[in-house]
């Protein structure tokens, strides 16, 4: 069966499976006494939300603030009125729970949006709680003892929180895409997953499969032959986890310096240790979101010292201060909008508060200064020419000779021409161009679907960069979760992209990608995705093409 | 017996979703307050519920009203607390 795959990754192993939801609970008359039906309810859901409040604190961070609202939710007192009178009516404590949380999840469903996507959150403690009064096990993450390949619809906040990393050979869903929860979760911990394998409702408990996340395949009843040759990959795999890593490159030799995305200096030894070629994307946000002023000049000298020292002799791009309406700072600019994406943030509150900009730039060029690291600026969110000529020409001004702009907004990518005529390099941040292509808010999961960096007119606009960094003789470097995926990091290069920086974790499976084709297979790729009508079409004709032209010995 | 009321805009950009109506919904319940909660028009729904919180739907910059049963400094205070929560932006990062 077929899915969407992530990552490169191979496993074999039986199927687990989050248990199914449990039926309705019949709509019988109670035999027993009300009193006795409300007591059974108060210790249920008392119970579900002692073991959500549980769950939370051994996960910490944002799940735990789930797990929390949804230990709330079962202790709700609109809920308990519900059933209340529910079980006044003489219905089970089973049967009044199911009915009221029903009545709950319409009207959340009603409210749309956000809210309709946290129905999933409310059905979760409902089924806990009526499994808790049937005595059964709580619908969730299964047990089999063993390692297992977890197969399920989707996968809950409440189930990630607890998953075993190291019981968990991979993941399978019949929902959900590339964006999904289960597929963001994935690429973070490394795991072999295949997402939207709509086959996958029928797999059963025990049974051996192999999952091919590169394929974005799920083989059921493999042979001896297909076990044979997983069990190969995997162990390939794993010895070249194992050994140093080599700089980044196609298969013809031609160079790819493959590049972290750091948000403070503490992951730089991990990024190093993961073979990054130096930092293609150094977010500076950490040092004001805290700060009710603009750190000072000393302040951030240090920081960026520290940084650049962990990089001696190699390329570390750092981006000025990114905030805005989406991302307040009391001390920037904390007028509401009606549209924070589109409104003023990234360059547009700097160069309204030139001050914190001069500031920054004065503390990079001084750590610069005293540091062996090829120090490279750029701004986001630039959308003009004249503003890119306002920032380079800042820029230098302050003594840093490498000044760029991440190219965010389609206006950007189609006059790359200009662009890149008056900027060192362009850094192509593909998550907000897509959501600026697509007019989809990236932080919304209903349009999630359309925050597809696959998508043609997406990569159109990064080959318009492509095309204009050739021109000019200009650097084009990917910053963008784009850059992690191994198959499109290679359509990336094909449309002119230089290096490609991610988050270290990326690091290993897109050096092996690069490594198996060369610059014209690459541009052969990328020519047949920009040829299609939507991102799944251009995904699947990159892998035709590649798959289509087998490397050269 | 009198009540209290206070009308806020809702300032988190993704209105009252699961995390401001958790903060809003623990806070009218360990006041101990009786409060209530309505968007613009609406009728008034128990603001110690996170469910019935989260059911009005309401987003940035809907105006909402929170009722409350009594007078005094306790109840004030307490309508203090939960206009703050309307007021922040749960969302900044």
């Amino acid at each position: 069966m077929n899915g969407v795959g992530v990552g490169l990754g191979v496993a074999l192993g039986p199927v687990a499976r989050i248990a199914d939801p449990l039926p309705a609970p019949p709509a019988d008359p109670s035999t027993r006494p009300v009193e006795e039906e409300q007591a059974r309810v108060r210790a249920a859901v008392g119970a579900v939300a002692r073991d959500l409040e549980a769950r939370g604190q051994a996960a910490g961070g944002t799940v735990a603030e789930v797990l929390e609202a949804q230990a709330m939710m079962a202790e709700d007192p609109d809920l308990e009125e519900s059933v209340d009178a529910r079980l006044a009516q003489g219905l089970t404590a089973e049967r009044a729970v199911y009915e009221a949380f029903a009545e709950f999840r319409t009207h959340l469903v009603a409210a749309g949006g956000y809210l309709g996507e946290r129905a999933a959150d409310l059905d979760d403690v409902a089924q806990r709680v009526i499994a808790h009064l049937l005595g059964v096990p709580a619908p969730g993450l299964p047990d089999p003892g063993q390692p297992h390949v977890l197969v399920a619809r989707d996968l809950a906040p409440a189930d990630t929180a607890l998953l075993d990393l190291d019981q968990v050979l991979a993941l399978v869903t019949s929902e959900g895409g590339p964006t999904s929860h289960t597929a963001i979760l994935a690429r973070e911990k490394g795991l072999v997953a295949v997402v939207g394998a709509a086959g996958a409702t029928n797999l059963v408990d025990g049974e051996m499969v192999v999952v091919d996340a590169e394929a974005g395949t799920v083989i059921t009843a493999p042979d001896v032959a297909t076990i044979a040759a997983a069990q190969a990959r995997i162990r390939e795999r794993a010895q070249a986890a194992d050994a140093p890593p080599t700089p980044g490159a196609l298969a013809d030799g031609t160079p790819v310096p493959l590049l972290a995305n750091l948000g403070s200096a503490d992951g730089a030894a991990e990024a190093v240790r993961l073979g990054a070629e130096g930092v293609g994307l150094f977010r500076t946000e950490f040092l004001f979101l805290s700060a009710d002023e603009a750190p000072s000049v000393e302040v951030q000298r240090g920081e960026y010292r520290r940084l650049l020292a962990a990089f001696p002799g190699r390329k570390v791009v750092v981006r000025v201060l990114d905030a805005g309406a989406d991302k307040p700072l009391p001390f920037l600019n904390d007028t509401p909008e009606e549209n924070p994406a589109l409104g003023v943030r990234g360059l547009r509150v700097l160069r309204a508060r030139e001050q914190v900009l001069r500031d920054q730039l004065t503390a990079l060029a001084a750590a610069a200064a005293e540091t062996d690291a090829d120090v490279w600026v750029m701004a986001p969110m630039v959308a003009t020419v004249e503003e890119t000529r306002y920032f380079t020409a800042l820029a230098h001004e302050h003594g840093l000779k490498t000044a760029g702009v991440m190219v965010e907004v389609p206006s950007s990518a189609l006059l790359a021409d200009h662009v890149l005529r008056t900027a060192d390099f362009a850094s192509i941040g593909t998550n907000d161009l897509t959501q600026y292509t697509l007019a989809a808010d990236r932080l919304l999961g209903a349009v999630a679907g359309l925050q597809d960096p696959w998508h043609p007119a997406v990569l159109r606009l990064v080959g318009e960069v492509g095309a204009a960094g050739a021109a000019h003789g200009k650097p084009v470097g990917i910053c963008g979760e784009a850059a992690a995926d191994p198959l499109l990091a290679v359509v990336l290069i094909g449309l002119g992209a230089t290096t490609l920086s991610m988050s270290p974790s990326a690091l290993a499976d897109v050096r092996v990608s690069l490594r198996r084709y060369t610059l014209a297979q690459a541009r052969a790729a990328a020519t047949a995705a920009l040829a299609a009508q939507d991102g799944a079409a251009a995904r699947a004709a990159a892998r035709a093409s590649l798959t289509a032209a087998p490397v050269a010995p | 017996m009198s009540v209290m009321t206070r009308t806020v805009v809702i300032a988190s950009e993704s209105g009252l979703h699961a995390r401001p109506a958790k903060a809003l919904a623990q806070a009218a319940k360990s006041s101990g307050v009786k409060v209530t909660i309505a968007k613009g028009d609406g009728s008034p729904t128990n603001a110690a519920s996170i469910l019935g919180v989260m059911a009005l739907g309401a987003v940035q910059g809907d105006t909402v009203t929170l009722t409350a049963d009594g007078e005094g400094t306790a109840v004030e205070a307490t309508l203090d607390t939960l206009a703050g929560i309307l007021t922040a932006d749960h969302d900044a990062r």
